[in-house]
């Protein structure tokens, strides 16, 4: 087992007991709040100080930051919510479920992982069948595709699990369309009507669903470890760290998890999650829970690579935190998530296209 | 207190090259580090008076302005501006290093201090009263603004007005005042005591110098000032010094367009600039001749007294 830093960066001791930010120096806040703003997670930080009530007590400089951070938020909460009644009002006609995943299930279901998160696509889950109608409405309402060009038509619509992304054109607002939670070239393909069918209604919002508890995590997860980008990687982690914790105070919860995920081929995800939520955050797993997520573990040697891989990952993205491998963990969990992707000859392909043959991007100003 | 004069320029330099100078601008403390020899001297010119900090607090900024790596730095050398380690923009001409260095900072607020409505507008004092000149580029601004701060009138900022969303005073932010083209020779001319740095010439805003900000608008940093006027301004060959009211909801309008965080801060920022449109008198200004425009000015007070 690949031994933890005997010092854990700030910004994880803080998220694993919000509690002791009382009691950090002025020194401490002035390197945490870096971390926190690299990591996205100033807000955050923000609202677990509230939670744990020593907000008031924490530096005046710092709780000032910290409300700059949650004003941005609260906005941003106010956007959503706005969107979502657009998007409602867009695919009303269709009679299906308008299912969220990720952020915008968090928002709008009111879940701590919500609390003080930003993301910038709205993520909706529909059947694969109906992608071509809720495509057409949207595009009605004024979202337009993305991506024009041949070949990435081609790459999303025949590989890929989600439409390519569709940004309205007033609000510059961006939804993905999603028909399943992993590409249909990849090896795992958990089954899409079984997530659908399970899906739970969000209270008070009619006809708006979030994925059911467990498959919110295990869609979570197989996110976070099929990535090949881990800027946030430590946002994400604690996402899945506040889902296990919400959720696993609802009866049946922990002894459902290990057996969805085999039945959704996502156990090793699900290893992966509970693994490095337990290292690096600390979160309350029942053992037994930990022990049947084991049946997902890689075997020792990869298990030992991937330690080295994700342990670094998912630090703060801050040069606090980054030791000599940081570079070079992060790059080979870029190959990873495309390896992840497809089989090795299609990607290989793919890289090739997107090397060479691809229109280049403008460039930024 | 400890100011960045009297750190002398050793400990400036060691201070920029090693943990950061800790720079205390109005409410903000910003952390930078730098070894570029010319922006530790133009530091050393134009925040002589201000306050610097130990390290050990906490800073809201983190900043650091390095010059190229590798060949660059023999050909055509260039400044990079990190954020904390994020690089927001493209790097500039080293030339171009204090005024990269002023504009970040400007960004630093603009785009975070939510705890304001921050204003893109130049911001003035006299006897507790302030008027905010919002305005465009090209409109005449930092020129009037210059002017009457080296006639009587305090500088609270030159570029951001800082309104506080409790009482709605304006809070002081005064750092060196940026003048463009012609208004360099026409500020030296009309204030020949004030301190400038060097003209930059070809910075996207064309030849760019600053105006050191007064000592005594520096050691009052914390002194707020209520909003009294809301005066846009317009410099007109030949035009003479006249003020058009505006209505009220016009001024709402025009005071929400020149905000950087009006619609961020949602219902708290239309209560901000609601209750400033209607706290102020608001003004079109057009002007040609400096000491004119400073007489409306001064008339403006009189008719408050």
């Amino acid at each position: 087992m690949t031994a933890l830093p005997v010092q854990l960066p700030l910004l994880l001791r803080a998220l694993r007991e919000p509690a002791a930010m009382a009691a950090f120096s002025e020194r401490e806040w002035d390197l945490l709040l870096r971390q926190a703003l690299a990591s996205n997670l100033a807000a955050t930080l923000g609202l677990l100080a509230e939670e744990a009530g020593v907000l008031a007590a924490l530096p005046a400089r710092v709780g000032r930051r910290l409300g700059w951070a949650r004003t941005v938020w609260e906005r941003h909460l106010q956007a959503v919510d706005f969107e979502l009644r657009q998007i409602k009002r867009a695919l009303a006609g269709t009679g299906l479920p308008l299912i969220l995943l990720k952020g915008g299930a968090y928002a709008t279901a009111g879940l701590p992982a919500g609390a003080g998160r930003l993301f910038s696509d709205i993520d909706i889950l529909v059947p694969k069948e109906q992608l071509a109608d809720v495509e057409s409405l949207l595009m009605l309402h004024g979202w337009a595709g993305t991506h024009h060009d041949a070949y990435d038509q081609r790459y999303y619509r025949e590989w890929m699990h989600e439409l390519p992304p569709m940004q309205h054109m007033r609000r510059a607002s961006v939804i993905d369309v999603h028909h399943a939670i992993l590409p249909e070239t990849a090896a795992a393909r958990p089954d899409p009507a079984r997530l659908r069918a399970a899906a739970r209604p969000i209270p008070g919002q009619e006809g708006v669903y979030t994925l059911a508890p467990c498959d919110m995590v295990l869609h979570s997860a197989v996110h976070l470890f099929s990535e090949g980008e881990y800027h946030h990687g430590l946002r994400d982690l604690f996402d899945l760290h506040r889902l296990l914790c919400h959720f696993g105070a609802e009866p049946g919860f922990w002894a459902a998890l290990p057996a969805r995920a085999r039945e959704l081929e996502l156990a090793r995800p699900l290893c992966y999650a509970l693994r490095y939520c337990t290292r690096l955050l600390g979160t309350p797993v029942p053992a037994a829970v930990l022990d049947a997520a084991r049946a997902g573990a890689p075997h020792a040697a990869l298990q030992a690579l991937m330690d080295a891989l994700f342990l670094r990952a998912l630090q703060p993205p801050h040069p606090s935190c980054a030791d000599a491998f940081d570079g070079a963990a992060r790059a080979a969990l870029y190959i990873r998530g495309n390896w992840l992707r497809m089989p090795p000859l299609m990607l290989s392909r793919h890289l090739l296209h997107k090397a060479f043959l691809s229109p280049k991007a403008e460039p930024a100003r | 207190m400890l100011t960045l004069a009297s750190l002398g320029p050793r400990e400036l330099r060691a201070r920029l090259r090693g943990p950061g100078l800790r720079l205390q601008t109005g409410p903000f403390v910003t952390c930078v580090q730098s070894p570029l020899a010319l922006l530790a001297d133009t530091l050393a010119a134009m925040y002589a008076d201000y306050p610097v900090l130990e390290e050990g607090g906490v800073a809201d900024f983190h900043v650091r302005l390095s010059g190229s790596n590798g060949l660059r730095r023999l050909v055509r050398p260039q400044v990079h501006f990190h954020y904390d380690g994020m690089a927001p923009f493209q790097p500039l001409p080293l030339a171009q290093a204090f005024p990269m260095f002023e504009w970040a900072m400007n960004w630093c607020v603009s785009s975070q201090a939510n705890s304001w409505l921050v204003i893109h507008a130049a911001v003035i004092e006299k006897s507790g009263l302030a008027a905010i000149l919002p305005a465009p580029p090209g409109s005449g601004k930092s020129t009037l603004c210059a002017a009457l701060v080296n006639r009587g009138w305090r500088l609270l900022s030159d570029e951001l007005t800082l309104v506080r969303l409790d009482d709605g005073r304006v809070d002081p932010l005064p750092r060196p005042v940026s003048l463009k083209n012609a208004s360099i020779s026409i500020l030296r001319d009309y204030a020949p005591e004030a301190a400038f740095t060097r003209p930059v010439a070809d910075t996207v805003k064309g030849t760019v110098a600053h105006m050191r900000a007064s000592s005594e608008s520096v050691a009052r940093a914390q002194e707020t000032a209520m909003p009294a006027w809301i005066v846009f301004p317009k410099w007109q060959a030949g035009a003479p010094a006249t003020l058009t009211p505006v209505p009220q909801a016009r001024a709402h309008m025009r005071l929400a367009e020149n905000a950087f965080n009006y619609s961020l801060l949602g219902e708290t920022g239309f209560q901000a600039v609601a209750r400033l449109a209607e706290q102020v008198r608001t003004f079109d200004f057009e002007y040609s001749v400096l000491d004119d425009a400073i007489a409306v000015f001064e008339q403006l007070l009189r008719e408050r007294a």
